[in-house]
């Protein structure tokens, strides 16, 4: 039994009058000691044990073991269907995100976007408790409607389900047309629905679930005689609010008329006035519907919607365009067929832009060349980021997929198969960020490419993270860039060059020992 | 200066935008407080009202995320479909020292990702299976916590013989947590239950688990930490004070607390408990089962904590008692220095604060002792003891809301305009887009400690820093003045 040898409580800050937060107080010798003296309590292994367990998790053995995991998951980048379905009900005017089930899940939704987004996002449940798991759901979601349409005047409710109102199977469709014809809520209120258990696919499956709910609700009866002259956009689960305005700006330039479903940029980036706006999602409801007869409906993430194209091919019988304007290649052929279904030329803007975006690359590809990649996230995502590491010379070698599918998984493989860059490359799919782990320990990378949670990687294996993807928690303002076309391209090369060259620093940066190479032009 | 009638009639303003049915419910739950009440006069605890955006969580965020979640060097397992754990995972700063992935696993997430057929052939023999999977790759981890969510509760699966079957096998406790998210009203059932297993699962075998520090002898000093969940490190200070007035923590519960320092509690003399909320159903167990008594301490703010300290040293003899004052005095410079600098910006600001736990009434000195005024104040899941413990912290006037609906506390901070918004995440932008400052009082916006002296110089800094933040005077722009 270790004394307690350093009871005293510093008298004095280090420094008079600075005050010392978690970042520099739990460093002091007092709390090193209080931490010293805490351990023996704590049943702790002995330390060496605790080294040699850790070298242990580095290794090829543990790696095996590891994959043969079959019953647990550790650290998945995946989430689950309501999520999707929320984020994609706020690109729409007026719209109450509705979740109809247990009340924890929506607490844990909002929670979840409000910190990736530095926004207030609201969205209501049906609150459902014990009673409800044994008599049905009915009698929430008629209060719930009631309530949320008086308090909140939403132009319209897109409700998904929890867990639990499908475990129990509430039907609700007909609870929701029961509480329309009580007179609950307005007969004429879009009140959209999809089913949205957390244990079928994942947030991109309810994204899919929502949008083609949305799209059967406001849409039903206004196929009109003539097309309307307008192309229709939708950009999936994608969290860059910059890519939806650089996207309109490009449509701008070219002089298209269009109608982006769900635009969710400003719900995610409103701007201060000093009055809070409960609803910024700017496709309207009369576009929405009117979406029915345009010219055809462009899709940059064909992973997520496959419902919804399904239901656009042949129920609109409108025709569908699948398109990755990432890097400098996928937004060329994106540009080049909006080109030639409008019969419109690429803007001059445009090709000065493609210009400066390469001159940008060129300046930069010898610090990327070569440089092996791991990178993980939705197969779209990780589809543009791969397309593009592969035109920098950038060889991507651990591609973790959690929400991986067959189809995509051989439509990848074909793209790395045809680059010279790509030989290297495994695609994992299903796996998650522990299997990266070993991935990571075993065959080492230069660079990975993920969300916040690749930092806790980045601590274990040292390796330099390059934050692009969903959520990104511990670091501002990434949402509001494009990562889509030229702009796009310019910035996501930007992080990656950035990150590799701070990485340099940060290794030569010891006087007398490393810093030879910390040099000033680089 | 607002009376308690002109106060009344602005919460029944706010009510009156609710449909019949749930203006009714929801007026049990708003008051104001009048003078010397010895309670705060509203309902608690109830169902919340469907549709009206509650900020209430569930069970399961009460037992993984407050109670058990924590427990360092254990793994705790989010039972059922991927959402649950993956929303939770990491997110509440509960502070830990060890090496993640090998001997403490705290911000990680382990699920058992349920598949539909899971949900249709049960769960239990994947769970089975998953903690052999446990035992293969974290040979170092002290046990195994499993917090089942929604589905696992309704489609009848076994997750007691799982535990049962598992525990003998692996030698090391596995404790089933019955938390499934639609049990209870909010996450305060969750940490109840929590509890109950550590009653039931944990006590009866922790003198088998348990293993002294080499030499140890139970001390007439020993106590536990109970309650502190170490957010932003908070449990730290607090333990060095009653380290340094002479006292013997020999566990913390659960903010960087281990499996053994769980099975220690029983050999303290006392339990010392900071969040009462969630954590006072195994204070009374043990003080039925083991004659441990148990005292409810607050360490925001040099008053209270000068007040705790001697009421925790009032339990023990002279020479603690003689130790607290000494601590309390060596930390009065550093006091008057913080005050000195920080009154003089804060005085008289009003705040209106919603949080959890303990904070909506412990907070509430800490304020006064920088010269700012609570006039707002409610719990997202307190019951009736709470409401009554805070009408001994409030004063006249102060409105009263419990289980606040996003409507009214937007409507109720438009017309009281307070100066200071503290509550949580999801209501941080929505205040901050109305030019409203606003601190987290959940994560502590990111930092703390906020427990202790150390830690009330953090608070005072960052309440400051919110309040005369100089971007709000750039909101108006020039030209429309």
């Amino acid at each position: 039994m270790t004394e307690n040898t350093n009871p005293q409580v510093p008298a004095n800050p280090s420094e008079p009058g600075k005050i010392q937060d978690h970042f520099d107080l739990f460093h002091t010798d007092t709390y090193q000691d209080l931490f010293e003296y805490k351990r023996q309590f704590e049943g702790a292994h002995d330390r060496d044990l605790v080294t040699e367990t850790a070298e242990w998790t580095k290794s090829w053995e543990y790696r095996e073991k590891n994959f043969s995991r079959e019953a647990l998951t550790i650290n998945p980048a995946k989430a689950c269907q309501p999520l999707g379905s929320l984020f994609v009900a706020s690109g729409f005017e007026g719209t109450l995100p509705y979740s109809h089930g247990s009340q924890g899940c929506v607490a844990y939704f909002r929670t979840h976007l409000t910190r990736n987004y530095k926004e207030p996002f609201q969205a209501v449940s049906s609150s459902m408790t014990e009673d409800a798991a044994v008599f049905g759901g009915l009698n929430n979601l008629k209060n719930g409607l009631q309530n949320s349409y008086e308090l909140y005047k939403p132009k319209m409710i897109a409700l998904c389900t929890t867990c639990m109102a499908e475990v129990i199977g509430d039907d609700i469709g007909a609870f929701i047309q029961t509480a329309k014809n009580e007179e609950l809520i307005p007969q004429e209120l879009p009140v959209p629905a999809a089913h949205t258990p957390s244990f079928v696919g994942s947030h991109i499956t309810g994204y899919d679930n929502m949008l083609v709910s949305i799209l059967k609700t406001l849409t039903a009866g206004k196929k009109a005689e003539t097309t309307n002259g307008k192309f229709n956009f939708n950009l999936g689960f994608d969290p860059y609010i910059g890519n939806l305005r650089e996207l309109k700006r490009i449509l701008g330039l070219f002089g298209i008329d269009y109608t982006i479903l769900s635009d969710n940029s400003d719900t995610f980036d409103s701007p201060n006035t000093g009055e809070f706006k409960m609803y910024n999602g700017l496709t309207t409801l009369e576009e929405a519907g009117d979406s029915i007869n345009a010219e055809g409906s462009f899709f940059f993430q064909k992973y997520t919607t496959p419902k919804t194209q399904d239901y656009i091919t042949k129920e609109w019988a409108q025709k569908t365009y699948n398109f990755r304007p990432f890097g400098i290649k996928g937004t060329d052929e994106f540009l080049m067929a909006l080109s030639a279904v409008t019969g419109k030329a690429i803007p001059q803007e445009l090709q000065q832009e493609r210009g400066r975006a390469v001159d940008a690359m060129t300046d930069s590809q010898a610090w990327i060349h070569g440089k092996r990649v791991a990178l993980y996230g939705d197969p779209d995502h990780v589809f543009g980021i791969t397309q593009f590491l592969l035109e920098m010379g950038a060889e991507p070698v651990h591609i973790v997929v959690t929400n991986s599918n067959p189809d995509f998984e051989a439509e990848l493989r074909e793209v790395l198969t045809n680059s010279p860059y790509g030989q290297e490359a495994t695609i994992w799919g299903k796996k998650d960020l522990w299997h990266l782990r070993s991935l990571m320990f075993t065959e080492p990378v230069d660079l990975l490419i993920g969300n916040s949670y690749g930092k806790y990687l980045w601590r274990d294996t040292h390796t330099p993270l390059v934050r692009i993807g969903y959520p990104i928690f511990d670091r501002h303002h990434m949402h509001r860039y494009a990562t889509l076309g030229y702009q796009g391209a310019i910035n996501q090369f930007n992080w990656i060059v950035n990150t590799i060259l701070d990485e340099l620093d940060r290794k030569t940066i010891i006087p007398s020992k490393t810093d030879i190479s910390f040099d000033l032009i680089r | 200066m607002a009376t308690v009638e002109d106060r009344k009639a602005l919460v029944q303003e706010v009510l009156e935008a609710y449909p019949a049915k749930a203006k009714k419910s929801r007026s049990k739950h708003l008051n104001v407080t009048e003078a010397d009440a010895s309670d705060c006069g509203v309902k608690s605890n109830k169902k919340s009202v469907p549709g009206v955006m509650t900020t209430r969580g569930c069970a399961y965020a009460g037992a993984k995320g407050v109670v058990w979640g924590p427990v360092k060097d254990m793994i705790h397992i989010s039972h059922g479909p991927v959402g649950c754990g993956y929303y939770s995972w990491s997110g509440r700063r509960n502070y830990y020292i060890g090496t993640t992935g090998v001997d403490t696993f705290g911000t990680m997430q382990f699920t058992s990702d349920f598949q539909e057929r899971d949900i249709v052939f049960g769960g239990d023999k994947k769970l089975d299976k998953l903690i052999d999977e446990l035992e293969v790759l974290f040979p170092l981890s002290k046990g195994t916590t499993i917090e089942s969510e929604c589905p696992v509760g309704l489609i009848g699966d076994d997750i007691e013989a799982v535990a049962r079957k598992q525990a003998k096998k692996t030698g090391k406790p596995v404790v089933p947590v019955r938390c499934e998210g639609f049990r209870g009203v909010s996450q305060s059932l969750g940490h109840h239950i929590a509890n109950d297993t550590v009653r039931d699962w944990v006590l009866p075998k922790a003198d088998e688990y348990r293993q002294l520090p080499e030499g140890y002898e139970p001390g007439p000093y020993d106590v536990n930490i109970i309650g502190d969940y170490n957010i932003g490190g908070d449990a730290w200070p607090s333990r060095l004070l009653l380290e340094a007035i002479g006292l013997r923590v020999i566990c913390q519960f659960s903010g960087d607390g281990t499996f053994n320092e769980v099975v220690m509690t029983p050999l303290a003399k006392m339990n010392l408990i900071h969040c009462y909320r969630s954590m006072n159903y195994i204070c009374r167990f043990m003080e039925e089962k083991y004659q441990i008594p148990w005292l409810e301490y607050n360490f925001f703010g040099p008053t209270q904590i000068a007040k705790s300290l001697r009421k925790i040293a009032a339990q023990f003899d002279e020479t603690i008692q003689a130790k607290a004052e000494e601590v309390i005095a060596s930390f009065q410079p550093r006091m008057d220095a913080i005050l000195d600098k920080y009154r003089a910006r804060l005085e008289g600001k009003e705040v209106m604060m919603m949080v959890g736990g303990l904070r909506p009434r412990h907070v509430v000195p800490a304020f006064e002792d920088l010269g700012m005024k609570v006039i707002g104040t409610g719990y997202e899941f307190g019951h009736g003891d709470d409401y009554k413990r805070t009408a001994d912290y409030v004063g006249e006037g102060t409105v009263i809301y419990d289980d606040v609906s996003g409507f009214e506390f937007e409507e109720l901070a438009k017309k009281m305009k307070p100066d200071l918004i503290a509550a949580g995440i999801k209501e941080k932008y929505v205040f901050q887009k109305m030019a409203l400052p606003f601190r987290q009082m959940h994560s502590w916006d990111y930092s703390g400690p906020y427990h202790g002296y150390e830690g009330f110089e953090v608070f005072a800094r960052d309440m400051d820093m919110a309040i005369n933040n100089p971007t709000w005077s750039l909101v108006n722009a020039p030209w429309a003045e």
